[in-house]
């Protein structure tokens, strides 16, 4: 259901004074009427979700986006937001190159600095991207096409009817055709007169909608693109630091700061508020520096915690249910999952070169503006006075919403004064980084004559931190939530982004958090991965509860034809229910988030219970309006290895303080061998306006996984990931 | 410091270095030669895979002085100027990579692994460990396979 919010957004473009053709582009919303568009029932993120707030926050920002025609008649588009793998400057590109009329490959997609005039407009999250850039792209391109088709009926004398472009190049009637390189000055001339732009019909896409490669896929394959640590900033010395032996420890001393100094290579050290920073001409210099400190440390912020004494917080924390199990039949059931390591390839880094006046930082960055806000007032700078480039980043399914290594490299290279390359261990990123939050979940239904009555859902996490910027957003968005009373910003998101695709009757899905002071992070679906997740478990067990079919009974209880159609297509495709040989099992799961919906085929080889591997998949996902389907086929099949590593082997122990696991030898993160073979996967055709697609793909995986293991095994998955022995030597603290 | 010689891409460099320094901080901090990435430092994710007088090694874990006298390709060095090798052209045909920063490591791997194995089977193709944190490894099983068939064609 779509926001009637939403569906009254225009788009303003305006002429940005260059001498080519350049076009800005503004949201506004027409007056509405504030009750009207935000109804109260039924649950929250059916109305307006996360990602329709975040579209909400960005829509007074002027000149969000700039599309520009170049003297050489390529077009080049200015975007807000951060690319990390998920395909939005593809996308994006696709949107240009459509509208406009030119090829995809003369459209350019630059990643904007932080822009502190975008306040609440450049954030990448919550799916949100193509959702909130749809209109606006395409609006800027369309100014630029009439402008450009008024700029060739000016210099042929005569009128635009009729004119058109493709490939570059304005189309007249009689053949005349001139390219946008010619017309880009002419185009730029803010007295030239133009009718007002128009919109190609979405019947007419001929890009848009049609499988397209990566418009970066060479640099990739050919080793040209440029990561954070790729970056030739002049003088900037690899660093690394020494981290404390618990998490948030700080540094009491070190014993031998001038052997350390003395050593090959090392250029100079300093201590900060995370550890002890060196400086060195290599980064194996630095590691063997780093490696030879001898530092004494004062304790962290949850010394004392470990993986049993958290789980004895979080199933305290769980709220009650409201419907006791009596007069009526019940299903219960309980499920914990552990932390999870974002663990992107890329490790955190980031460059800064912090002088007296001014500071510049390069890093992967989605929340570049509080990053860039944070950075000037640790610094003591001015906001204006600290640069901070976006750098497209080497994954981060939700990492890179914070900026841990940009503050940190910016307080070393304060400290030392001198620009620095900060690049994180990876035994530094997954036992100080960000990781997903444990959490326990409980879960109720009550069930009559064939029927769900009640669906209880209780979620119990550690808390998951949002000081990226969408604490702000929701705060100055609160007037305009649809949901009630003085929630934090855990609950509002929460409950706009988990809800249930099922007439379960009564349905209640809370959340309540532990405070302890980790380091916690959104991770690949906010809540929806493990929250969801357990649901489509659950779902499985309800069925099994009543004598249903896993399939016939979701079929029967999905509010909507749509998500029935996604589900039907892999039962189909999947073939759903066809003999297998013992120890092999499929399992289907189902999830419906940001306007998208998605469901999930697998089949296991649970034959050794201890080494189950999903030998093939069958997805199926409505995403609206899918832009680029090859893209999505990608950003699904990253979900389902998601999916297959947190189910099955993948999670962080924590000991004392910190995590044991150090590298991918001991978080099993999926390689080759554990995936599968055999996938397929269907984009449906497109309905209506684009949903969200980046974290869609992982919670009916999640469901499909568990449950095929459960009919493999007959053993009820209870604790995620299923497979957790700590299968090796921890390295030193 | 010691000096070493040696090939990169099959351009003669040498560079000055502690003998235990590892290949990867040669190539990358001291040649400024990019494509391998680090991702682990301990030869387990493969990022910086790359070869070693034709055969994949793990850079990260290399003595720079293991490397003299000898030939290193790295992932700028797989293509003939702008002709690409069968494994980068699969590579773009089934649009494999996602975030692309494992792909040198992972397409380095593959073109190991086809000079071992011209027509590889799944179990072959299973034993590449290279991390892709991005789960893009279907596709990376169906660019080995094409590749294979591009190189068949000869």
């Amino acid at each position: 259901m779509a926001s009637p919010a939403l569906n009254r957004r225009r788009f303003l473009t305006f002429l940005v004074a260059a001498p080519t053709l350049s076009i800005g582009v503004t949201m506004a919303t027409e007056a509405t009427d504030a009750e009207a568009a935000i109804p109260t029932l039924p649950a929250p993120a059916d109305l307006l979700d996360l990602g329709d707030i975040l579209i909400l926050a960005g829509t007074p920002t002027a000149n969000m986006l700039v599309l520009t025609i170049e003297s050489d008649g390529s077009a080049t588009l200015q975007l807000p937001r951060e690319e990390v793998g998920q395909g939005i400057t593809t996308a994006t590109a696709m949107l240009v190159a459509e509208e406009l009329g030119i090829e995809l490959d003369r459209v350019k997609v630059k990643l904007d600095d932080a822009r502190p005039e975008l306040l609440f407009n450049q954030l990448t999250g919550g799916s949100n991207t193509i959702r909130s850039v749809y209109g606006p792209v395409r609006h800027a391109a369309a100014a630029a096409r009439t402008r450009l088709i008024a700029a060739a009926a000016q210099r042929w004398g005569t009128s635009t009817q009729g004119l058109t472009t493709r490939d570059g190049l304005v189309v007249g009637l009689d053949g005349l055709t001139e390219s946008f390189a010619a017309l880009t000055g002419a185009a730029a001339k803010a007295d030239l007169k133009t009718a007002a732009p128009t919109l190609k019909a979405e019947a007419d896409f001929t890009v848009v909608g049609t499988p397209t490669s990566r418009i970066d896929a060479r640099a990739m394959v050919t080793g040209a693109q440029r990561y954070t640590l790729d970056l030739d900033v002049p003088g900037a010395l690899p660093t690394m630091v020494r981290r404390p032996p618990t998490i948030n420890g700080t540094v009491k001393a070190i014993a031998n700061a001038a052997a350390v100094r003395a050593m090959p290579g090392v250029v100079d050290i300093a201590t900060v508020e995370t550890g002890v920073a060196v400086a060195a001409e290599t980064f194996g210099q630095a590691r063997d520096a780093v490696e030879a400190l001898q530092v004494t440390w004062n304790a962290g912020t949850v010394d004392g915690e470990s993986d049993a004494s958290i789980k004895q917080k979080l199933r305290a924390a769980a709220l009650p249910f409201v419907v006791p199990p009596l007069l009526t039949q019940y299903v219960d059931a309980e499920f914990d999952f552990a932390f999870v390591s974002h663990a992107p390839l890329e490790t955190n880094s980031a460059i800064a070169d912090v002088r007296a006046d001014r500071a510049e930082i390069w890093a992967g960055l989605k929340s570049p503006i509080v990053a860039q806000q944070t950075i000037a007032a640790e610094l003591g700078l001015p906001q204006d006075s600290v640069k901070v480039h976006v750098v497209q980043g080497g994954g981060s399914f939700g990492r890179r919403l914070f900026f841990d290594s940009a503050l940190e490299a910016a307080r070393i290279s304060k400290a030392m004064k001198r620009p620095v390359k900060l690049m994180w261990s990876r035994v530094d990123d997954m036992r100080h980084g960000r990781a997903r939050a444990a959490s326990h979940h409980k879960l109720r239904a009550t069930v009559a004559l064939g029927n769900v009555l009640t669906f209880e859902h209780r979620v119990a996490s550690v808390e998951t931190d949002f000081r990226h910027g969408l604490g702000e957003i929701l705060t100055a968005m609160a007037a305009s939530l649809p949901v009630a009373g003085n929630l934090g910003f855990a609950q509002t998101v929460f409950l706009t982004t988990i809800k249930s695709p099922y007439n379960f009757g009564i349905t209640t899905q809370l959340l309540n958090e532990v405070p302890l002071r980790m380091h916690t992070g959104s991770w690949r679906s906010v809540y929806s991965a493990n929250t969801r997740g357990a649901e489509e478990i659950f779902v499985d067990e309800i069925a099994r509860k009543l004598g249903r079919d896993p399939v016939a009974f979701r079929r029967a209880f999905l509010k909507t034809a749509r998500q029935r159609a996604v589900l039907d297509k892999v039962v189909t495709e999947g073939g759903w229910g066809k003999a297998l040989p013992a120890g092999f099992a499929q399992g289907v799961g189902f999830h419906d988030e940001y306007k998208s919906c998605t469901a999930c085929l697998v089949t296991i080889d649970a034959r050794d219970t201890t080494k189950p591997r999903v030998v093939s998949a069958v997805i199926a996902a409505d995403y609206g309006r899918p832009i680029n389907p090859r893209g999505l086929e990608s950003q699904l099949l990253g979900g389902l290895s998601d999916a297959i590593s947190t189910t099955l082997r993948a999670g962080l122990h924590i000991d004392r303080g910190l995590p044991l696991e150090g590298s991918y030898s001991q978080f099993h993160y999926a390689r080759q061998k554990d995936t599968p073979t055999d996938v397929k996967i269907f984009i449906m055709p497109a309905t209506g306006e684009p949903g969200g697609a980046g974290e869609l793909g992982v919670p009916a995986a999640v469901g499909a996984i568990a449950n095929a293991y459960a009919r493999a095994t007959g053993v009820k998955p209870r604790s995620f990931p299923i497979i957790f022995p700590v299968d090796f030597e921890p390295f030193p603290r | 410091m010691p000096n070493y010689t040696f090939t990169v891409n099959g351009r003669t460099v040498t560079v000055d270095a502690p003998a235990d320094l590892p290949l990867l901080w040669a190539l990358r901090d001291k040649l400024g030669v990019t494509g391998p990435k680090y991702g682990c430092g301990i030869d387990v994710c493969k990022a910086c895979t790359s070869h070693l007088d034709g055969e994949a090694v793990n850079p990260c874990v290399v003595p720079v002085a293991d490397a003299a006298g000898r030939d290193v390709t790295t992932i700028e060095g797989l293509a003939d100027g702008d002709a690409l090798h069968p494994v980068q052209r699969a590579w773009l045909e089934q649009d494999v990579a996602q975030c692309g920063y494992c792909q040198p490591g992972q397409i380095m791997a593959a073109v190991a692994l086809l000079k071992r194995t011209p027509n590889p089977t799944d179990a072959d193709i299973d034993a590449i460990e290279n991390v892709c944190r991005c789960g893009s490894y279907f596709r990376v099983r169906q660019a080995i396979k094409r590749a294979a068939e591009l190189m068949g064609q000869g």
